[in-house]
């Protein structure tokens, strides 16, 4: 719905790639490939007229339209010009020409700015986008007049005059350790420039995994969940903004296909509608319309029935704002109770006042480590409250205003606070000695997923979601080949799902050494089917070292109930226990209870009575006991009490 | 709880991503509390809230009262008893003396528990003398043994269930560390060698006794008279069971509340460290969102459940189909379809359940980097010789080194990217705070993550930030404001308290009730001169002299074309409405002669939603009208 409602009012985006193809960009071009036709297919399904060309550098070949007017601007193709997304462009992607020369990422930004400006003018502000892939390792042709600096200056306020946005994706792989230090510095500050100049940022990223979530493949128009002001006081206020800093793009929910229409049918939908009925439970013969029905709140056992109109009269309103409860140290709130997807708050755009208060906050509260707690109700009309903690986010970028994340806390209702085991109180063999707590430091240290001086692996803001990757291949995969199997994971995406091959044989030492100091092994005492028995530990610390126990407990209550399939119909010789428990257990009669028990009783005094100098006593006691716990399971305890123990 | 080994490696494709919210409950709990009701719980008074004294009697059963309702919101499927022994009348399937089963009709004694239960439990201290009354049950000359017949009782009500499929518990409450005192000789070891008997009894039928022991702030509560070995405590177990000597009212209820919830896993999982190395870790929901409950519907007329019946219907043809086993997703004007095998087998990019992929520093873990609730993991030896040695190892390297694990958690339905957090063990004076393990926090991926700070981020101009003087005071505003003991669970969600309030009264056909919302800033502590003047210095100093938010707006001409829009209509529709006389209009039936536009006026001038259709209109302008 929300995707609809911006495509109606809002204009489609026009987005220029801009692709460096040049030879030392070519160990990393099947990735390129991958993330650009994955960006065009999620256009083809969700933003389907939006508009797309692609220029390549560093090509063989020149084809543009300035170098045809003024000259200049060599070894840039326009390999489509910019027109609504279409599958030809997915494939065109999928297959880009491997370039021959060192490529100038400004020649580019230029063709493509001519571009966009030929094609829109002015028209079309904020929805125009450059995206340029390069390493910038080559080095940039010195203008014909002024510096480079000037000419990027001039550059940049051209891209902010037409409202045009840029991304610059930085490619900066092993290969550009033996790149020229120099040219690198100078373009980096170059791309620095269109970053501060206008609305351009430059990633830098090392690893194919990285580039391939650098690109947000998704363009979604954020809105606002709240605006108003961030109360302190009644008497202080700072008007903000509030949107979503993180929200799950979720799997996309397929249509369910039905294959009753005729194959010759070309305009079939194949959509299955479906059809909600409702019939009493005591009558299922009576269909209820939707209107009569009312809707039953569960309380215990009981269901309460209640319309929404007295709902609606009756339940909590709270008044729409956002307020500070107080600030609290920072480490009173830890991490892991964080419920929800990250919410943003910013000041409002423009409201300098604002931006100064919350900046003089942020930076408070990052200096002194503390945090502030609110009580939010974004909405006038919504049910509930939101109790939370905003924490300072503050920004190292000249032109970007200081501001706050906010994370949902949880209410004492959604806390359950189980007790587990000191881990000083659990039984020694557990405790890891020096030497397994060195192999642990040393594994935690050299296991290293962001070693200084180099790009922090997984990170978050880089890692692209490797099932959604799967699904848009294997889609487009399927719109040519029906009947294609779906193809095992892509090695760059395995490097999410597991270990970097690359880090653990650096490691192995350090793993090797690891495994040999902690022996691992099935625990002997578990047999499969007895596994379904084992309960949990009773909780409290105390308690603990009934664990194992409980297996042996549980077998035998449960020896009790099992054996009955085999009717047993008296307590024999060999196995007198077994047998009591069996036909105690016995459910097709009420009269096997009293049988065992009295078989039993005989069957004591018998022993008692037969034992030759006491040998059998310990059998007799066995009984006794067995017969006890029956006793006690039946409820029958006269039997025992009234059994004359016999002296022993 | 029983967890099926098995169970833990079949496809779970059954629960989908909304199970992630519900704990698999895989049995229920029967419980039967068990209060000593002897004339000295009454006498014995510790400090209470507000400086007041309470008796022992009234913190057990305003510990009850608190769980019930707790337990009728979350687990309502559990069965409870409530039983007091050391009474004056008695009331028990045995008929043994001293043993009272409270109750309410419509009610077994041992039952799930209702609303009424909780509304008479509630009154249960004024009622508790006339209908129940206290008296101690052991004493000399007698053979009665009314701790004894207690657990008797408790047992027998405990029949119920296999113990396969239910949990069952004991939860005694006493002061009485030497119950048989009083007793001499033979008849006192007598008396002791049969209550234990049957405490064993009882616990060899999986059934266990837990003892929430209350002490006075002068005399500890001895363990060691007779309960140690009731509960089979023995060397540093029994020196652990702290007794909860001299501490507060509060924190004692606290610590009871928590001993009083049963842990449940949710799952057993398998982390694999290196290749060939992977230990057994449990996983725990601690944190999930407490909902109202689901929706019974029902037939209006006769208040009777419904069913809900679906049926696919082919859009083509109308026929009625079989739920379908394949999907599409249109793309390039075309159909393609999926299998859900096929859909199952896409999301399925990782064999292992929890993956080890790296270490990374605490700092590298963002506040924006978050999802959904975190998960708990805690080791266990049960299967796997060694998973809790290798998992102490690593969380104190971890927590030593400031160091967190990034691990892929490939549950075949939601397979994830996790940071594992180490948590150390907090405990104060109130029992244990947070448990020791590792929370697996869901990651965003870089899709998941919206870069809002640059949304309007102004490139022709530096952005304003605050001066030291400016952040000095406001600093000071920090100092002021200090929530010291703030713990992050201090809030009953209001909503949830108004959702159950409101449905108790309705079920007892009482009034409606009063909630407190307690999540409503302290206005009080905000008006302190104090803070008062640290507040306006800040104002001062950022928003500087004569500021007034509206003007600001105002000045700078920033109102946005969309508000300046709706103003201007609300103004006009304020002005249209006053042409109405809506009274007599509604009196007199005629708002449905009107448009929808002219409705509109009224709604929009009075601040009310305009959508839906006219009659919804005229029912909303009637409601606010009070008609």
């Amino acid at each position: 719905m929300k995707i609809c409602f911006f495509n109606f009012f809002f204009k489609q985006e026009a987005l220029l790639l801009l692709l460096d193809v040049g030879p030392s960009m070519h160990d990393i071009l099947p990735e390129i490939e991958k993330v650009c036709s994955m960006l065009i297919q999620k256009k083809l399904i969700y933003n389907k007229n939006d508009e797309v060309g692609v220029v390549l550098f560093g090509t063989e070949d020149t084809d543009n339209e300035l170098t045809k007017e003024v000259g200049g601007y060599e070894h840039v193709v326009v390999l489509r010009h910019i027109k609504v997304v279409d599958g030809d462009l997915v494939e065109a992607l999928q297959q880009l020409p491997r370039g021959t020369f060192a490529g100038d990422f400004l020649d580019a930004i230029v063709v493509g700015m001519d571009m966009l400006i030929k094609k829109f003018g002015p028209t079309n502000k904020g929805k125009k986008r450059l995206c340029l892939i390069t390493n910038a390792l080559c080095a940039i042709k010195d203008p014909y007049e002024g510096t480079k600096e000037d000419q990027v200056n001039t550059i940049a306020a051209q891209t902010t005059e037409h409202g045009m946005k840029m991304d610059c994706i930085v490619v900066r792989g092993k290969q550009s350790q033996n790149a020229d230090k120099r040219i690198m510095e100078e373009n980096d500050r170059l791309l620095s420039v269109f970053s501060k100049k206008c609305f351009s940022k430059a990633v830098y990223i090392e690893s194919p995994t990285s580039l391939l979530g650098a690109l947000r493949t998704r363009n979604i128009s954020p809105v606002t969940v709240y605006r108003g002001d961030l109360e302190l006081s009644p008497k202080m206020k700072i008007k903000v903004w509030v949107y979503k800093k993180t929200s799950e793009e979720k799997f996309p929910t397929l249509k369910k296909y039905s294959d009753k229409a005729p194959p010759t049918d070309k305009f079939a939908t194949h959509e299955i509608k479906v059809d909600y009925e409702y019939r009493s439970v005591e009558d299922p013969g009576k269909v209820v319309p939707p209107e009569q029905r009312i809707k039953g709140y569960r309380y215990g056992p009981q269901v309460v029935p209640i319309s929404s109109a007295e709902w609606e009269a009756v339940k909590f309103k709270p008044e729409k704002g956002v307020k500070l409860l107080g600030f609290t140290d920072a480490s009173n709130i830890m991490r892991h109770y964080y419920m929800k997807d990250v919410y943003i708050f910013i000041t409002e755009p423009g409201n300098t006042k604002a931006i100064l208060a919350a900046s003089a906050i942020a930076r408070a509260m990052k200096e002194m480590k503390k945090v502030a707690i609110l009580r939010c109700v974004w909405r006038q009309g919504q049910g509930n409250v939101v109790v939370g903690v905003l924490t300072p986010n503050v920004s190292d970028k000249d032109n970007v205003p200081d501001s706050f994340y906010f994370n949902v806390l949880p209410f004492a209702e959604d806390v359950r606070e189980f007790q587990f085991p000191s881990f000083s109180n659990l039984p020694s063999s557990w405790q890891p000695n020096e030497q397994q707590q060195d192999a642990a430091d040393n594994l935690v240290k050299m296991l290293d997923l962001a070693p200084t001086g180099q790009e922090e692996a997984l990170q978050p803001d880089f890692t692209p979601n490797p099932i959604l990757e799967r699904f848009y291949r294997h889609l487009e995969l399927k719109s040519k080949h029906p009947d294609a199997a779906v193809p095992p994971l892509d090695e760059t995406l395995k490097k999410i799902t597991e270990p970097d091959p690359d880090i653990f044989s650096q490691n192995k030492t350090v793993i090797d050494e690891f495994r040999r100091r902690f022996e691992l092994k099935e625990n002997p005492k578990l047999k499969k089917s007895m596994r379904r028995l084992l309960k949990e530990k009773p909780s409290g610390s105390n308690d603990e070292g009934e664990g194992f126990g409980n297996a042996y407990d549980a077998e035998t209550v449960n020896s009790i109930e099992n054996t009955s399939i085999v009717k047993v119909e008296k307590i024999g010789d060999l196995t007198p226990i077994q047998d009591f428990e069996a036909m105690m257990s016995r459910r097709d009669g009420p009269e096997w209870v009293s049988k065992a028990i009295t078989n039993m009783k005989n069957k004591i005094f018998d022993l008692v009575e037969d034992s030759c100098e006491g040998d059998t006593y310990h059998k007799a006691l066995e009984c006794l006991v067995a017969l006890r716990k029956g006793c006690i399971l039946e409820q029958e305890p006269k039997q025992v009490q009234q059994f004359p123990v016999p002296s022993l | 709880m029983d967890l099926d080994p098995d169970d833990i490696f079949r496809d779970d494709e059954d629960d989908l991503e909304n199970g992630f919210y519900q704990e698999r409950e895989s049995s229920k709990e029967l419980v039967v509390y068990l209060v000593d009701a002897s004339p000295k719980i009454f006498s014995t008074t510790c400090p209470g809230e507000d400086q007041k004294d309470e008796t022992h009697f009234h913190v057990a059963v305003s510990c009850i009262a608190q769980s019930l309702k707790t337990q009728i919101i979350n687990r309502s499927y559990d069965e409870v008893a409530i039983c007091f022994f050391n009474t004056r009348e008695k009331k028990n399937l045995q008929d043994l003396n001293g043993v009272f089963v409270f109750n309410v009709t419509e009610r077994e004694y041992l039952d799930r528990p209702t609303a009424k239960l909780i509304k008479e439990f509630d009154c249960i201290e004024e009622s508790f003398t006339k209908d129940i009354g206290s008296q101690y049950g052991i004493i000399s000359g007698s053979r009665d043994n009314s701790l004894y017949n207690a657990l008797w009782v408790a047992q027998a009500l405990l029949r119920k269930g296999s113990a396969k499929t239910a949990d069952k518990r004991i939860l005694l409450f006493t002061n009485e560390d030497d119950p048989f005192g009083s007793i001499k000789g033979v008849t006192k070891l007598d008396m002791i060698r049969t209550t234990l008997q049957r405490a064993k009894d009882a616990q060899d039928l999986g059934i266990s006794i837990e003892l929430l022991p209350l002490s006075r702030p002068d005399e500890e509560f001895n363990m060691s008279l007779f309960y140690a070995e009731l509960l089979g405590l023995e060397g540093d177990d029994l020196t652990q069971f702290v007794p909860l000597a001299g501490e507060r009212f509060e924190d004692l209820k606290d610590q009871l509340r928590k001993r009083m919830f049963k842990k449940r896993k949710v799952r057993r999982i398998t982390f694999s460290i290196t290749n060939g190395l992977s230990i057994e870790l449990n996983t725990y929901a601690l944190i999930r969102p407490t909902t109202p409950g689901t929706i019974t519907w029902l037939d209006s007329v006769t208040n009777l459940p419904l069913k809900t019946e679906r049926s696919f219907i082919c859009a083509d043809t109308g026929a009625l189909v079989q739920e379908p086993a394949k999907r599409f997703q249109s793309y390039k004007n075309e159909n393609i379809n999926f299998s859900v095998e096929e859909l199952s087998e896409i999301k399925r990019v990782s064999t292992g359940h929890l993956r080890l992929l790296g270490f990374k520093p605490l700092i590298c873990l963002k506040d924006y980097h978050n999802l959904r609730p975190s998960t708990f993991v805690f080791p266990s030896d049960e299967e796997v010789i060694g998973s809790t040695s290798i998992f102490i190892a690593l969380h104190r390297s971890m927590l030593r080194l400031k160091r967190f694990g990034v691990a892929f958690y490939g549950s075949s339905t939601h397979p994830q990217l996790v940071a594992l957090v180490a948590q150390d063990e907090i405990v104060n004076g109130s029992g244990q705070v947070e448990p020791p393990g590792m929370h697996m926090i869901y990651l965003p991926y870089s899709d998941d993550i919206r870069h809002v700070e640059e949304l309007h981020a102004d490139i022709n101009a530096m952005t304003s930030r605050a001066t030291d003087d400016q952040i000095k005071k406001a600093t000071a505003l920090m100092r002021r404001i200090d929530l010291k003991d703030f713990s992050v669970c201090q809030f009953a969600n209001p909503a949830l308290q108004r959702h159950y309030a409101v449905l108790q009264a309705l079920a007892l056909g009482e009034d409606e009730p009063e909630i407190k919302d307690e999540t409503v800033p302290d206005d009080e502590g905000m008006a302190r001169p104090g803070v008062v003047n640290t507040l306006e210095e800040f104002k001062l100093s950022v928003y500087g002299e004569n500021y007034d938010e509206g003007d600001d707006f105002h000045a700078n001409g920033k109102l946005s074309d969309t508000s300046r829009k709706r103003k201007a209509i609300a103004e006009n529709a304020v002005k249209e409405s006053a042409n109405y006389d809506w009274p007599d209009l509604a009196d007199n039936g005629k708002l449905k002669d009107l448009t929808v536009v002219e409705l509109k006026y009224y709604l929009t001038a009075h601040n009310l939603p305009v959508a839906g259709k006219k009659e919804a209109l005229i029912n909303r302008i009637l409601t606010h009208m009070g008609k």
